[in-house]
């Protein structure tokens, strides 16, 4: 039917209600397609269910309804064809960055010898800039670099996709701008299909090719794709003088701050696969730059909407 | 600022170990006051012949007094293996039983305990089905299992195995359990995300997440079986220090008994040390 490379549809999460009361649905009608190679950043506000989404991508969280479909495959438990990156890092506090690193290794390559093993895995410690500390414990490293070794184990492994957690939520600025570099570096690498939750709209159009809009839970949807064409490879310094820059940002700010509240579920198809409708702010602001409800309007680009994204992570 | 706070250790470590020293010569110099043997009739006056048939001018049974004891204490530590028949063993030799006794008791409910602990951690089911029994066995004083043991073992070297087993085996059991339960959903998220087999899971997140927890009711569970196993020697007697102590007892040697209660104290305190070492290694930083 479909030939893309991670297929959803229709994905629901419910909770039973408490006595008398109507079962709560965090997301419901959630379908979209991944292409192999592909980097989608999705965006929404804490309690729309994108964690959710990840962890059934993962194998580690169940629907209530709907599928997920990888490579022809229906995604059932977790595997070591989908890497994931957690916020947290999940590092094992007893092993070493180097050790940490090899658990993952060695899971995927079983025949593989301990030699080969340890190479491989400091060839990707290395490659995020942790050459030198590979045999401290996670402890004595600092959060940047703890979710360093993260990527590196989740990367080393090779998945097929890999999720990421809003990896760098817990992680200063400057801290993650370094390693979003990396993450750039990492990822032109392989050319692995990413699907990443982040809070931060910079970011976002820093890494994606395409960027999922949630609207806000109960009965959140995905209302968007946004396309990121800016050209490759993108650099945080470069990025932001692009012209096509702000008129995106602007765009994405404005779907958190206004939109993302207002559409209700009952805007949107309740019945049927619909696959979240793909905008592209700057062509769509060339065409009709003067109508009035096209938000990514050139007025919008005069006045900055400020967002700050709120930290939290129970999504 | 940091060589400050170093120096201050460094002298706050000095005199910590000035004022023990402080304690133990004002403690001990006490007591060796209070024992001395008043003596009756001023000086040079003669004792009667009921005086000196009574032990002098005191009437009374005293503590001995800590002088006594050292004498004793290097008498006994220079030759602790001496063995002169059953009821004249030295030191060494008595608490060489008793830490057999408590070893062999410790490691079997070691070997019971844990994997159960596993278990029990692992699936709610498990223990909500055997968490009854638990609460009931627990409670129970080692001591109380004495007879049925006697009864059924008929052996009472095994008897007292058997009472260290059954006291050193619940700080084990249920540390271990809470400490399983309690491994962190994440940690084990990267197992189920690495496809590793449930026994991989357990040998290498679960049980190393849980290990310092383990080790903390290893530890609560030797400390309870040093207690216990005097109390044992004492009702199955034979050998031990358990034993050592209530024969001294019964011999009237006070100076004895008191050397045994502290060798019981140091005893202790090395076992401890020891499990307490074993917890360093095992303990990671989160």
């Amino acid at each position: 039917m479909s030939h893309a490379f991670v297929e959803v549809q229709q994905a629901a999460k419910r909770f039973p209600g408490a006595r008398g009361e109507e079962d709560l649905t965090v997301f419901e009608n959630v379908s979209f397609q991944l292409d192999k190679g592909e980097f989608v950043c999705i965006i929404g506000h804490s309690g729309c269910g994108k964690s959710t989404i990840m962890n059934a991508l993962a194998g580690l969280d169940s629907l209530s309804d709907g599928a997920m479909i990888m490579d022809g495959r229906e995604i059932q438990g977790p595997s070591l064809a989908r890497g994931v990156v957690f916020q947290n890092y999940s590092l094992l506090p007893w092993l070493t960055a180097l050790e940490n690193v090899r658990f993952g290794v060695r899971a995927r390559w079983k025949a593989w010898d301990e030699a080969r093993v340890t190479e491989h895995s400091l060839e990707y410690l290395e490659m995020v800039g942790l050459k030198g500390v590979e045999d401290r414990k996670p402890a004595q490293l600092s959060g940047g670099m703890r979710q360093r070794v993260s990527i590196a184990r989740a990367f080393a492994t090779k998945p097929e996709l890999l999720l990421l957690d809003e990896p760098f939520g817990a992680l200063d600025d400057l801290t993650r701008g370094v390693i979003q570099d990396e993450l750039v570096k990492i990822w032109g690498q392989d050319r692995q299909t990413v699907f990443m939750i982040t809070h931060d709209v910079d970011e976002a159009i820093l890494l994606a090719d395409r960027i999922f809009l949630m609207t806000n839970g109960p009965q959140a949807r995905i209302a968007e794709a946004v396309e990121i064409d800016l050209p490759r490879p993108r650099a945080r310094a470069e990025i932001v003088k692009h012209p096509h820059f702000y008129r995106i940002r602007n765009y994405l700010v404005d779907f958190l701050v206004n939109r993302s509240g207002e559409l209700r579920t009952a805007d949107l198809d309740r019945r049927g696969l619909h696959y979240p409708r793909a905008v592209n702010p700057v062509a769509e602001s060339a065409t009709d730059s003067d109508s009035a409800d096209a938000p990514s309007s050139a007025s919008a680009t005069d006045k900055l909407v400020k967002f700050t994204p709120k930290e939290t992570h129970h999504g | 600022m940091d060589r400050t706070t170093t120096e201050w250790k460094f002298s706050l470590n000095i005199r910590a170990a000035l004022l023990a020293v402080l304690i133990l010569v004002a403690g001990l110099g006490l007591w060796e006051g209070l024992n001395r043997t008043p003596v009756m009739g001023g000086a040079g006056a003669e004792l009667s012949e009921y005086e000196l048939l009574m032990g002098g001018a005191d009437e009374m049974a005293r503590v001995p007094p800590p002088s006594q004891i050292l004498e004793r204490a290097w008498e006994e530590l220079s030759n602790p293996f001496y063995d002169a028949g059953p009821n004249d063993k030295g030191i060494g030799i008595q608490l060489g039983y008793s830490l057999y006794r408590v070893l062999s008791g410790y490691l079997m409910a070691a070997v019971i305990a844990i994997p159960i602990g596993f278990l029990i951690g692992m699936s709610p089911l498990m223990y909500k089905a055997l968490n009854p029994y638990i609460q009931v066995l627990r409670p129970i004083s080692p001591l109380a299992w004495m007879p049925l043991a006697l009864f059924i073992i008929r052996d009472s070297e095994a008897s007292a195995i058997f009472v260290i087993f059954i006291c050193s085996i619940w700080p084990m059991l249920l540390n271990t359990a809470f400490g399983v339960a309690g491994v962190r959903q994440d940690w084990v998220n990267v197992a189920r995300t690495h496809e590793l087999s449930p026994m991989k899971t357990a040998f290498k997140v679960i049980l190393p997440a849980a290990a310092p927890t383990i080790l903390t009711g290893m530890r609560i569970s030797i400390g309870i079986a040093w207690l216990v196993i005097v109390a044992a020697e004492m009702l199955v007697g034979g050998t031990g220090i358990g034993y050592y102590v209530w024969n001294e007892w019964n011999n009237l040697d006070l100076t004895s008994v008191i050397f045994s209660i502290l060798m019981i104290g140091v005893v202790g305190m090395l076992l401890d040390l020891a499990l307490s070492a074993v917890a360093r290694l095992v303990t990671y930083q989160e």
